[in-house]
Parts: structure tokens; sequence; C-alpha cells
């Protein structure tokens, strides 16, 4: 089995590949102790070949498993992944929990890509946070934003600014729904002039676990006039992109 | 080959210096190569660079200063505040210049600690009146030189001294040119602490024998057969000064693999390839040849992309990365107009990074990096 192993900021997911068939796709939360949480997700597995991707990929090195061991950077996992699930792929927009991506690609290759610096502003992150002030799960903060109408600007895309002006908003008296999706824009409009800077082409495959969130999906088609389904694409667990990338990279070295 | 005395010529030049002020010479402390080292030399003034490529002396600069300025100038302000940089301490005078607003706010405060100099400079390099305004500020320049020095200009003496700067400048970028050479057993940060050096030099004769001696030496061990040829990824970097201390986007790409054969900003080889006329009226040729050095602070400043253009065929350049502190206004934005010269003309990856002299990016830094030369 060839297995990528997705070490990111909020999850690690798993993937294992035999003859380039998925076997197996697992996910634990990162916590502070990746390690163990690796070392939970392979209880069991004797891989052939591990590749590392994403934030803490270097970690595979302390994890003692006697098999191949090989890194790639998040950028390369994701456009390798992309391009699995959908061939025709020419721009890949990843929001993870730490870093939003936007990757362009050509013939197959990575050509150019933009990623937000050290600060997590316009990420999963922004999102969980802003959730947690509305005393809503993540999960379900997409669905409950989509009730907005009407949402007022949110010009901070700062996660403690942007909490700031929420609370200033919901003094005034808007809906706290509409002030839900006013943040769920401010990601949108981050994204979109990140993904301009890499030249946008359809189709997009959008990935990360923020994709599976209704209302970004939602304000991003309109923002980026764009058609689900056919301009942007969405695997169908948009995490595990990554892992997948991983894998198949250590799928072609051997 | 011996680099070691580059390595450390910064804590060796100051015994040169305490010998330089026993003597009875001024000192002038430095922050930007628009100081004319030539004029300053020519009135009898030895010239250092001060101190600012560190993040330790920040937190004592923002009780003064906004936290959002740039490093350079925050780490500048709190070394002339704590007092830790000897560079400063030996210091009779300041040299300074208006190549950007934050600055020029800092050196307001700065002149409260010690005879500070501010050279106004035009904000274009094209016209006869920024290029007169230069010149009655490289007038003034020279006034206050006297007023510590006591020692006029002679056309003589800054004939002599643009000769001899001239060949620095030529000796740099030559030994630059050989260490970039695929064979050479240099790295970045050996080239970094040469390029370094330029600033620190007490008595330029000597030094100017030092660099010579190493050109040669580097041009004598290239010629040896059999050498190992390196296939890493030539990559010049341009944008913002680096500095010891402030050198981890170098230190990141050489750690994953690649190399920086050019470094194009002030720090290194900007202005290298730019003499001074040797035959006209040396006070003119000077503020000319000063004039002409691609900074962001220029506008417009098109020839930073002809240097840049340039180097990439000189240094045999696969990719570029530009580098800039978070806060420098006028590299951050010239980044987005040097990106489109790069992939439409020059058609090579381009990366943009904005960062500051912490630590805490190095990972996220370490993976833009990758991902670049992944895909260079």
């Amino acid at each position: 089995m060839i297995v990528g192993l997705d070490i990111g900021s909020r999850s690690i997911e798993l993937v294992g590949l035999v003859d380039g068939v998925t076997e197996l796709t697992l996910r634990v939360p990162t916590t502070f102790d990746p390690i163990s949480q690796c070392t939970k997700l392979l209880d069991g597995l004797r891989p052939a070949s591990l590749v590392g991707t994403g934030y803490g990929r270097n970690l595979i090195q302390r994890l003692d498993l006697g098999c191949e061991l090989s890194t790639i950077t998040e950028i390369k996992a994701h456009a390798l992944g992309a391009m699995h699930f959908f061939p025709q792929a020419r721009t890949v927009l990843d929001i993870g929990g730490q870093d939003t991506k936007a990757i362009s690609l050509a013939k197959g290759k990575v050509v150019k890509f933009e990623m937000n610096d050290r600060c997590a502003a316009g990420t999963g992150k922004f999102l969980e946070y802003t959730a947690g002030v509305f005393q809503i799960s993540i999960e379900n903060f997409g669905e409950y934003a989509l009730k907005g109408q009407n949402p007022p600007e949110i010009s901070s895309i700062c996660t403690v600014f942007a909490e700031t002006e929420a609370t200033s908003l919901m003094a005034r008296g808007e809906h706290p729904e509409s002030i839900a999706m006013g943040l769920h824009k401010a990601i949108v409009k981050r994204t979109v002039n990140m993904l301009n800077r890499v030249s946008l082409n359809f189709p997009m495959v959008f990935s990360g676990g923020v994709a599976n969130n209704p209302c970004v999906l939602k304000l991003l088609a309109e923002e980026i006039n764009a058609v689900l389904g056919t301009d942007i694409l969405v695997p169908q667990e948009p995490d595990m992109v990554g892992a997948m990338g991983a894998a198949l990279h250590g799928n072609t070295n051997c | 080959m011996d680099i070691k005395h580059f390595i450390n010529f910064s804590e060796l030049s100051i015994s040169d210096l305490h010998t330089w002020k026993e003597e009875g010479g001024k000192v002038a402390g430095v922050y930007c190569i628009y100081a004319p080292i030539e004029l300053i030399r020519a009135a009898g003034v030895a010239q250092v660079s001060l101190c600012g490529k560190k993040q330790a002396p920040i937190k004592e600069a923002e009780r003064d200063l906004p936290a959002s300025l740039c490093p350079l100038i925050k780490s500048s302000y709190g070394y002339a505040l704590n007092g830790t940089c000897p560079f400063f301490t030996a210091s009779d005078i300041l040299i300074a210049e208006t190549t950007c607003d934050g600055k020029k706010k800092m050196y307001e405060l700065m002149g409260k600690l010690k005879p500070l100099h501010l050279m106004h400079l035009p904000h274009t390099q094209q016209g006869t009146a920024p290029f007169e305004y230069w010149m009655m500020s490289l007038r003034e320049l020279e006034d206050f030189l006297f007023e510590c020095s006591k020692v006029k200009v002679s056309a003589e003496g800054l004939h002599n001294q643009i000769v001899l700067q001239n060949k620095i400048r030529n000796e740099l970028y030559q030994i630059a040119i050989l260490a970039a050479n695929e064979k050479s057993p240099l790295t970045a940060r050996d080239m970094l602490a040469i390029q370094e050096s330029k600033s620190f030099a007490v008595f330029p004769d000597k030094y100017l024998a030092r660099l010579t001696a190493l050109r040669t030496s580097l041009a004598t061990f290239l010629k040896q057969p059999n050498l190992p040829a390196s296939q890493s990824l030539r990559i010049l970097m341009t944008g913002c000064p680096v500095g010891k201390g402030s050198e981890k986007t170098i230190r990141i790409t050489e750690e994953l693999g690649a190399r920086v054969v050019c470094m194009e900003n002030c720090s290194g080889l900007k202005g290298m390839t730019l003499p001074v006329d040797e035959t006209g009226d040396p006070h003119e040729a000077l503020a000319r040849r000063y004039l002409k050095i691609p900074c962001s602070c220029m506008t417009p400043n098109q020839s930073r992309l002809e240097s840049i253009e340039e180097m990439v065929s000189t240094f045999k350049v696969d990719a570029i990365m530009d580098m800039t502190w978070i806060g420098c206004h006028t590299y951050n934005a010239e980044s987005t107009t040097l990106q489109r010269f790069v992939e439409k003309k020059l058609k090579i990856p381009f990366l943009h990074i904005e960062t500051d002299y912490s630590e805490s990016d190095t990972e996220q830094l370490r993976t833009r990096i990758e991902a670049f030369i992944e895909l260079s």
C-alpha cells in the first residue's frame, strides 16, 4: 500500500492506495501531538511507501515505519489530487484550516501559486472562530449564514477585527444570519483576489474543509460568475485531496 | 581560498576603526547606498554601516515608533537607542536619506541622539530640476562633512576616491560572477558576508587589495579540472536589503537545495555595475551616478527591471524571488510591476515573499519556497 499523509494545522488525513485504487481514507484532528495522531492513523498498516505533505510533512521522518519516506509540499499535493479527481482542472482553490492556496495549472503542472502568509485571516480558522462567536458549530455555520439577507459589508479579514466589527453590527441591530453571511463574503472576496493573482481559469477544483461550506460555495460562484458543478468542481471528500495527491506521488515514484 | 576574513569582517573592522579614530579620523555612520562614499572619504571621513538587520532591538524601538513600520527602520532605531551597535557608538556623525516616509520621521527622532544630516533625494531620476535638487543636496552634505572634519573636498581628492571606489565596485561584481559559477564553493551566505564587507572598509586601499586577492584566488580555484558542478536551481534575489541576522529567506532556500546566485538588492549588487564617470566634473559625475541607483523610492523605476534583466543573463538565473519587508510600501507595491515584467518579458518563475525579521513564519516560508522550487 502507498500511503499519503496530509498533516495539516487542524486535521490529519490519510489516503491508502493499492494498485492505484483507494483502499482507505482516514481523518483525525491534529491536536498538539501530531506524531501520536499519525501513529494512531497508521496503526496496523504496513505501507511500502509513505508520502507526507501539509504543514507538518517533515514529522514523518520521526515515525518509525521502516518504509520509504518522502515529502512534497501541499501545493504539489493539492495539484496532483485535484487533477486525479478532475483531470480537466485548470485552477485549484484550497481553503484549509490555516491557509488558503490558489494554484494555476497548465499541462498537468503547477505554473503559479498564491498562499496567505503567517496570518490565518480568511481561512477555515476564521470561520471556526467566528462560528464560535455565534455559538454555532462549524459544520452548520454555512447553512446558518445562507439564511442571511443583504449582508452588511465586513471590511476586515483579520479574525480579531472581524469579530469586533460583527459585534458592532449586532449592536446596530443587524440580523445575526446576515452578519454571518457578511463574514462569509469577506472570506470570498479575499479568496477571489488570490485567484485573480494566479489568473483564474475554469474548471476550478475547490478542495479543503471549507469547500464543505454551502455559503462560501454560493457566494464564491456568484463572485466569479461560475456555475457550481461545471466551473467549480468539488470532490466528494474535499479535505482528502492533499492526502490523495501525496499518495499518488508515491505511486508514480515506485 | 580564504574567506574567513570576510566572514568576520565587521567585527575585525572595529579595531581598524579604533586605529582610525586614534589618529584623529572622524567616522560617519550611514544606512543606505545613496550615501556617497567618495564624497565622504574625500572629506576625510571614514564611513561605516550602522546595525539594523536583527530582530532583537525592535521591541525597544516600538516604544517610540509605530509597530507597523518596516523592521529595518525599527531595528536601526532600536540599535541607536540601546547602544549595542558598536558602529553607532563609534560614529561622530550620521548621514541619513529620504528614501521613505517612515525613515524620514524616524531620523527626526534619531537626530536627537547624534548629529544627523538628512540628504534630500528627489522622487524621480528624470528631468533637470530633480537632478539640480540632488546636486544641491550633495553640496549641503559636503558642508555638513566640513563642519565635522574641517577638510575641504578638492576636485582631485574626489576624483581619486571615485577611481578607488569604481575599482572596489568592479571587484565586488567580478567576485559575485565567479562565486555564482556552478563549480564555485561559495554559498549565498558567504557572498552575503563578502558583499556586506564593503560597508565596513575603514581603509579602502587595504580593502581593495583583499578583494583583488579573493578574486584572483577564486578564479584560480575555478580553473582546476574535474571540480563538481552544482545542478541546483539558480535563483536571483531582489527586493529589500538583507544582512546577517535577517537572511532567513536565503537560509531556507539553501536548505531546500536551491542556490541564490545573485542578490540584486542594495545589500548586494545594486549599483555595482554603475561606475562614476571618471572624466568629467567629479561632483556632477558623482551626483549622476548616485541618482541612477535603481531604488523603489524612485518613480518610475524602470532601470531596476533593466538591471534585473541583465543580471538574469549574466548569472544564468532560473527563477526570481522578490523578498520584501512588511511595511516597505515602495518595494511591496513595485513587486506587481516586477512580477509582470518577469513573467511576460523574462518568462521565468517569480515568487514574492513579504516577511519581517522574526522567525515566526519560517515554516510557512519553507512551504512557499519549496513549492516554488518544485514548480521552477
